[in-house]
């Protein structure tokens, strides 16, 4: 068999078409592995919505509740606290919220349906972290000036009382507001739009 | 007996010519400068820690449950109930911060003396990749015992891929197999700490040595001691001031390992979590998705890097910023023998600039080490009283970035323009006969 003459040009053809199959079948044998690690069913189905009491929730307490394993943070607002949010603006990132971070219905000054119950995703936009309620209106030692919001224990990310971010911060974006409608005057359902209730 | 050895010596030579050659290459005819001092036992001491890391690991394994509802209980199990199981996890625990005691030296050396400079660029990119691989091996491994830092440990990390514009969300639930760490996020954790990232590392040291037995051994005059004169000992052909490996630096390296696991067995049984510092006391409260620990601040390890992400303010609405600073933190040591266009490799004749920036540096790398461990938060109200926190904190971590990044600055331009005044360098090591 042996050849008095190689063909290069065929040669060449052959390694690059068998280097182009044999490249195709080892990123399509790649696909199931990678995506083996999306969340999987069960992961997706555990996201249903979640019903809360306000009754027990007295002015200037927060309760955290679980929704899709986040922390959802119910807040019952002081009027002092929802008095000093307009004067925040100068020194927030988004004051006015424009950043897709809520629903429509939560695009005012209080980032709420009610001005008193603020409803919000309770997880800092920087990594993640679940930001300590500091909800008293007196120097920190973080902030001699401060009044009154959301100190992030790991980055030192601070929000005022409506999850709006402060300028000069590692975090971005103002909290996020999870979609919600009240039931009745002292119930909440979390991870349903009031459009969609029932 | 003698003549069984010799026999079966034989009988595996027959069939395997090319193995006695190999050992001889790497170990008994494999010439090292003879001028090593204390700075050359970190890379053994690195192989040592490994072995251990992969033994104890392995009986960890035995015990240990990977899954969110039983690991934390299971490590608890490991530590009470199982014989010796202590010992083993505080031989695991110390061992992996001794590895980076010994990694971060190891790597020093390479700075002082220029061992990253040609021929040796390809030891230190692999030696980079070790050390990238034993920092993901780390954090995984960190996970693992599913406390309350463990968690967020792993949230905060896995967050950092969040930040990258508009693919980040999908990035992150896809490494955590679901919307918060969870059983998903561990199981394949612990694949990749106990399976996939050893196999790498081993493979990497394998090449680093190859790699280093190439072109052989710096030292701490940085001078080529295959350039220098000829004959040995042993053979006439080889450099006059190298020594075999086998039976002189094996023998040196003993009494480095002698002293390093002693101050590893203090450790051990007299302070395993170190004041906090080798194992968080948060670690010891279950993980909780809801609550953030209080001061939440990664192994000392990472300090210096996680400084960094925090130094760094948002802006264009992202905050990828801070995240691409501390990836670039890492990356710019990769190209460390590119950046430095001196001829001169050991610090010993090298420019007064440079003692100075290689100590400013490290200066700083402490220094990030302290904000990103909380010390500065601590003691800026302790010293200067009622100031503002954040604004004196922001100031110094961000002093501390400027100078890490700016040594980098500094080697190129010092180098590249010609500012460097060195000292003559001899022609062989400095303690010849």
């Amino acid at each position: 068999m042996a050849n008095e003459v190689v063909d290069h040009g065929r040669r060449r053809f052959l390694t690059a078409t068998t280097a182009v199959v044999g490249g195709i079948g080892i990123v399509s044998a790649a696909v199931p592995f990678i995506k083996s690690w999306e969340p999987s069913a069960r992961a997706k189905a555990a996201g249903a919505p979640v019903t809360q009491s306000l009754k027990k929730i007295e002015t200037g307490q927060q309760l955290i509740i679980g929704w899709r394993s986040l922390p959802v943070f119910i807040v019952n607002r002081t009027p002092s606290q929802l008095k000093v949010l307009p004067a925040q603006d100068v020194r927030l990132v988004d004051p006015h919220s424009l950043v897709d971070q809520q629903p429509k219905y939560a695009q005012n000054g209080t980032r709420s349906i009610k001005p008193e119950w603020l409803v919000m995703i309770g997880i800092c936009t920087h990594l993640g972290c679940v930001p300590d309620y500091k909800g008293e209106i007196k120097p920190e030692p973080f902030d001699p000036n401060w009044q009154g919001g959301y100190y992030c224990p790991c980055h030192h990310s601070r929000y005022d009382m409506a999850g709006r971010v402060y300028q000069g911060v590692p975090a971005p974006k103002n909290m996020e507001i999870p979609p919600y409608h009240f039931v009745d005057d002292m119930t909440v359902q979390v991870g349903v739009n009031p459009q969609e209730a029932g | 007996m003698a003549n069984v050895f010799t026999n079966i010596g034989e009988w595996v030579n027959e069939r395997a010519p090319g193995m006695m050659p190999m050992y001889r290459k790497h170990m008994t005819e494999y010439y090292a400068p003879k001028n090593f001092n204390l700075w050359y036992y970190f890379g053994s001491l690195a192989m040592l820690v490994l072995v251990n890391q992969i033994v104890t690991g392995i009986f960890l394994t035995m015990n240990y449950n990977p899954s969110a509802a039983g690991a934390f209980d299971s490590v608890q199990y490991i530590m009470r109930d199982v014989e010796w199981g202590w010992l083993i996890r505080y031989m695991h625990s110390t061992g992996a911060s001794l590895f980076f005691v010994v990694v971060f030296l190891h790597m020093f050396r390479g700075l002082m003396y220029g061992s990253y400079k040609k021929p040796r660029e390809l030891v230190w990119l692999l030696g980079m990749l070790i050390f990238l691989a034993l920092m993901a091996e780390a954090f995984m491994g960190y996970v693992l015992p599913w406390g309350n830092m463990s968690f967020w440990g792993a949230k905060v990390i896995i967050s950092l891929f969040g930040t990258i514009p508009y693919i980040g969300n999908t990035l992150v639930e896809w490494i955590m197999g679901d919307f918060l760490p969870g059983d998903a996020t561990l199981n394949r954790f612990f694949a990749l700490h106990v399976i996939a990232l050893p196999l790498v590392l081993l493979l990497l040291v394998v090449l680093h040595l190859a790699a280093l037995h190439e072109v052989g051994s710096n030292n701490p005059d940085g001078v080529e001691i295959k350039k220098g004169p000829k004959g040995n000992r042993w053979d006439a052909l080889k450099p006059a001031d190298g020594i075999p490996f086998h039976p002189y630096y094996t023998v040196k390296d003993i009494v480095g390992v002698g002293f390093f696991l002693l101050i590893a067995a203090f450790i051990i049984f007299f302070a395993p979590s170190l004041g906090g510092w080798f194992l968080e006391h948060d670690n010891a409260i279950r993980a909780n998705n809801l609550v953030t620990p209080a001061e939440i601040k990664p192994v000392w390890y990472f300090t210096p890097f996680y400084a960094i992400v925090r130094m760094v303010p948002s802006f264009l609405g992202t905050a990828v910023w801070g995240v691409l600073a501390m990836f670039g933190a890492i990356a710019v040591l990769f190209v460390v023998p590119w950046i430095d266009r001196g001829k001169v490799k050991s610090i010993r004749y090298r420019g007064t600039g440079y003692k100075v920036a290689l100590g400013v540096f490290v200066l700083a790398f402490f220094g990030l080490g302290a904000v990103g461990a909380g010390i500065t938060a601590e003691v800026i109200p302790e010293w200067f009283g009622n100031v503002d926190l954040t604004t004196w904190e922001n100031l110094f971590g961000r002093l501390m970035t400027l100078l890490y990044f700016g040594f980098f600055v500094f080697l190129w331009a010092y180098t590249y323009f010609g500012w460097e005044k060195t000292k003559p360098v001899p022609d062989r090591v400095t303690t010849h006969d």
